[in-house]
């Protein structure tokens, strides 16, 4: 029996209806769907596609968002604990509430993946290259896993006895436990990279000659600590951070005394004063020549570090040292901005000096590398991140840009992709680049207001997550709450908005995960679709004649 | 609270449908085999808020009903580009008899139906502002006091709209239309006239009266559900904006209604029994200047030679609703 809807009781008019009149000849726009780029998506360093993994993760299909994630970062619980996150700072929901947590978001299926076991199979054919990766920090874990899942075999040759670089030496374990970290570079083993420990490689065009290496890419980072120069007397007790941090690992760390200073304003300054106070300091001092608003120190660091008893003494520079004391000099700011001396001195109590001033490359081994360029510090790299044309690539702390893990880990995908298409002969098809959806274009109408029971938790638990490892991250609840606030800026995520609110039936529901399509015979153009979309994905375009 | 309110899946209850929810919680208008009552190709304009609200209430009507429904429509917009001979847009038995007639007709339907024997069978009566406020209004009250078994659903577009926009007694003060012109100290349409249909009709102390906008698709589709488990008069009054008679976007149809409901100047509610048992509540007020500057038919009380003092008014009676009718919850607005 047919339903009652199909067939009424009386008559319907199916001669003469008004299906007749395509009414889509009224229009001068068209509404089309577009796709544009979320402002997180922008901001990432790695260019992962942020709105579409929190999608997966809205629906609670946690797996599917870690395989998302995955395209473009290999290691998502590491990056859910030290990222910086640059795409909370430009996040749109920041404007209405409060940024979605998607640092937060990112660990939780981090450590989902690490929990359940999840890996990556390789599944294109294999190429036949053979590609050395040099270092194991985040741009070259980075970039052994996109060409292995390329198709390449790919080898990391390392110095130190453990992988990870700085992610391992540079980073206390209070903000990434080494269990995590493992897990991360197993799973990257697992595809099939070769990871060689203790293998220090020196000449780059003999190593690619004689082990057969089709490309390589040069990912060591920024190893040595700039010094400065501090007359200091014989007692003086210097060391650079760098160096205090590797020591964490497994070392027997220094004695630094009960009062450490540090110089310096730099994020490595933050982990070092912070480093001191676990090591049983009293007093940490860091000492910076400028401002705390030119502080390169990024917010949260210093936030956490000032929350842990550091003290800060900002406009100063430190001019000698001797036995348990420092002289420092005032700075003032110039109109410029840069600080100049003022001729006055105090002195400040301090058992030993931590030197966080920066970090150098090592660039001994890129000698006998043709036309390779090095200038201000770092490696030349082309648009393709190759700094020599017999194949040798490089990115990282070693080439320019901002020295972080994320930005390392989004150099070794590009680099990844540079490479492959070298050794394939082909060019790099740059894919288009979307409008931003900036706030303004969006209908948030239509976004619910955080519930207010729920928004202080999270709070608490973000709160918790980067403080202190012990705590752990966001629980399932917390992690789905959060990963439906995204507002998925300027990409449909199928409300159903402009489906019921066509006064002429012109929209088409294609069904669960296929979105909408319009139809034109019907369509007058009014743009009520576009306007009331939430997520700005439907664009209004004049009518061609 | 009258309508289920969605937990926080991404954008809640304001939003049509979302794929989040479980289809029991969807809206009817979110079902993609949804009857479209009123299918494509109907002549009403751009962003017509009529066609909009029409198709949403008749739809909802039709899944209370089980598709078991008759629909009798009074001259207006709706009627004229809806059924333009020989095409018709209605996936419904439907009648169109007289401008001012369709509350009787209706009773007459509903009577043949009942000495037939199929009071399974319901009524819904339909008509604009001025068939059902003006010329219609001695059939519906005479339709409420004997309490006929009908739905009489009202879309306000606050004018004549398709005879050129003439003012009706919904015609808000202020306004601007054909015969309302913009002359003299107080102009467009004067202060102290015009007349609220649903508390008329609450007066008539019939089962249940309602008001909704097109800008809450839940709130409307839930109002057609409840009224439909009533036998007896029921009446449901309708927002509905015209970017025609309004001089607004024709994009900003629905923004337009939202402003209505956030201003205070259109209040929310329902009432069972001539009593309101609930309203609305305002979820961030606006000043009624953020709607009336969006429409030329205000035009004059901006732009060059402002009045204040009429916009004053404007928002003296959109106060005296949100007081009247309890629109800003006073615990909720101290938390914020």
């Amino acid at each position: 029996m047919d339903t009652p809807l199909e067939t009424p009781f009386a008559i319907t008019l199916h001669t003469g209806t008004s299906l007749d009149n395509k009414t889509g000849s009224w229009r001068t726009e068209r509404p089309i769907y577009v796709d544009r780029m979320p402002p997180c998506n922008q901001a990432c360093p790695a260019g992962e596609n942020i709105q579409q993994w929190l999608y997966h993760a809205e629906e609670g299909k946690y797996e599917q968002a870690w395989r998302q994630l995955m395209q473009d970062n290999p290691l998502p619980a590491v990056m859910g604990r030290i990222c910086y996150h640059p795409c909370e700072t430009e996040c749109n929901r920041g404007q209405l509430d409060d940024s979605v947590g998607i640092n937060s978001v990112e660990r939780f299926l981090g450590d989902q993946a690490i929990k359940h076991g999840w890996g990556i199979p390789v599944t294109t054919s294999a190429s036949g290259k053979r590609v050395l990766v040099v270092g194991s920090g985040p741009s070259g874990l980075s970039a052994a896993y996109h060409l292995a899942c390329l198709g390449h075999s790919v080898t990391i040759r390392e110095a130190g006895s453990m992988a990870g670089g700085m992610m391992r030496f540079g980073i206390p374990q209070y903000r990434l436990p080494r269990h995590v970290l493992d897990a991360e570079i197993h799973r990257i083993v697992d595809m099939g990279v070769k990871l060689e420990l203790n293998t220090k490689v020196s000449e780059i065009p003999q190593t690619m000659k004689a082990d057969g290496f089709d490309a390589v890419f040069l990912a060591v980072g920024a190893q040595i600590g700039k010094r400065a120069f501090i007359p200091a007397g014989d007692s003086a007790n210097i060391l650079d951070a760098v160096a205090l941090l590797h020591s964490m690992e497994g070392e027997e760390p220094p004695q630094l005394g009960r009062r450490v200073a540090v110089y310096g304003g730099g994020n490595t300054a933050m982990d070092a004063a912070r480093t001191a106070r676990r090591l049983g300091a009293t007093e940490a001092v860091v000492v910076y020549r400028r401002t705390r608003e030119r502080m390169p120190a990024h917010d949260v660091e210093v936030e956490e570090a000032l929350e842990e008893g550091v003290k800060m003494k900002w406009l100063s520079t430190i001019t000698e040292a001797s036995g348990d004391k420092l002289r420092i000099e005032k700075m003032e700011l110039d109109a410029t901005g840069f600080p100049q001396p003022t001729g006055e001195f105090e002195e400040l109590a301090a058992d030993s000096l931590i030197l966080a001033l920066g970090q150098d490359v090592d660039f001994s081994l890129l000698e006998g590398i043709d036309d390779l360029v090095i200038e201000n510090g770092s490696v030349r790299v082309g648009p393709n991140m190759m700094a020599s044309g017999t194949g040798v690539f490089a990115g990282g702390d070693m080439a320019p840009g901002e020295r972080t893990a994320t930005v390392a880990v989004g150099h070794g995908k590009k680099a990844a992709k540079c490479i492959d298409a070298w050794l394939r002969g082909v060019e790099v098809e740059a894919a288009p680049k979307h409008d931003v959806a900036d706030f303004s274009m969006l209908n948030t109408w239509y976004y619910c207001d955080a519930p207010k029971t729920v928004r202080p938790q999270l709070d608490m638990v973000r709160r918790q997550s980067t403080f202190d490892e012990v705590v752990g991250g966001l629980d399932e609840s917390n992690a789905l709450f959060e990963a439906r606030r995204c507002m998925s800026c300027g990409n449909c995520f199928e409300c159903d908005n402009c489906y019921g609110v066509c006064p002429d039936n012109a929209v088409i529901k294609l069904g669960p995960g296929k979105r909408f399509a319009f139809d034109y015979d019907y369509c007058k153009g009014c743009g009520i679709c576009a306007q009331e979309c939430p997520a700005a994905a439907i664009m209004m375009v004049p009518e061609t004649i | 609270m009258s309508v289920q309110t969605i937990k926080f899946y991404q954008t809640g209850s304001f939003v049509v449908g979302n794929r989040l929810l479980e289809p029991g919680q969807r809206s009817v208008q979110s079902d993609p085999e949804r009857s479209n009552a009123l299918t494509s190709g109907h002549r009403a304009c751009q962003g017509c808020g009529e066609a909009l609200g029409a198709r949403y209430a008749i739809d909802a009507a039709m899944r209370a009903t089980a598709g078991n429904m008759i629909a009798v429509n009074a001259t207006g917009c709706l009627e004229v580009f809806s059924t333009m001979s020989p095409e018709t847009s209605w996936q419904i038995p439907w009648v169109h008899s007289l401008f001012g007639n369709a509350a009787s007709v209706a009773t007459g339907v509903a009577a043949a139906l009942k000495a037939k024997g199929r009071t399974d069978i319901r009524v819904v009566a339909q008509g604009g502002d001025g068939g059902t406020v003006d010329i219609g209004f001695g059939c519906l009250s005479g339709m409420f006091e004997r309490d006929d078994d009908v739905l009489y659903i009202c879309y306000d577009n606050q004018g004549y709209m398709n005879t050129g926009v003439q003012r009706s007694s919904a015609t808000p003060p202020a306004a601007r239309t054909a015969t309302t012109d913009v002359v003299g100290p107080e102009p467009g349409n004067v202060f102290g006239q015009g007349k609220s249909g649903p508390l008329i009709a609450m007066a008539h102390g019939i089962k249940y009266v309602a008001t909704a906008t097109v800008a809450d698709l839940r709130d409307l589709e839930y109002k057609v559900e409840r009224a439909m488990s009533f036998r007896g008069a029921r009446y449901i009054h309708i927002l509905v904006p015209c970017p025609l008679g309004w001089g607004s976007a024709s994009r900003d149809t629905i923004q337009m209604a939202r402003l209505a409901k956030e201003t205070g100047i259109f209040p929310v509610f329902e009432a069972e029994g001539g009593q309101v048992v609930n309203v609305a509540k305002i979820r961030s007020k606006v000043p009624v200047e953020a709607y009336l500057s969006k429409q030329r038919r205000y035009a004059h009380l901006f732009g060059r030679s402002p009045r204040p003092d009429v916009v004053a008014h404007l928002q003296e009676m959109a106060d005296d609703n949100i007081r009247k009718f309890g629109l800003v919850d006073n615990v909720a607005e101290e938390a914020y």
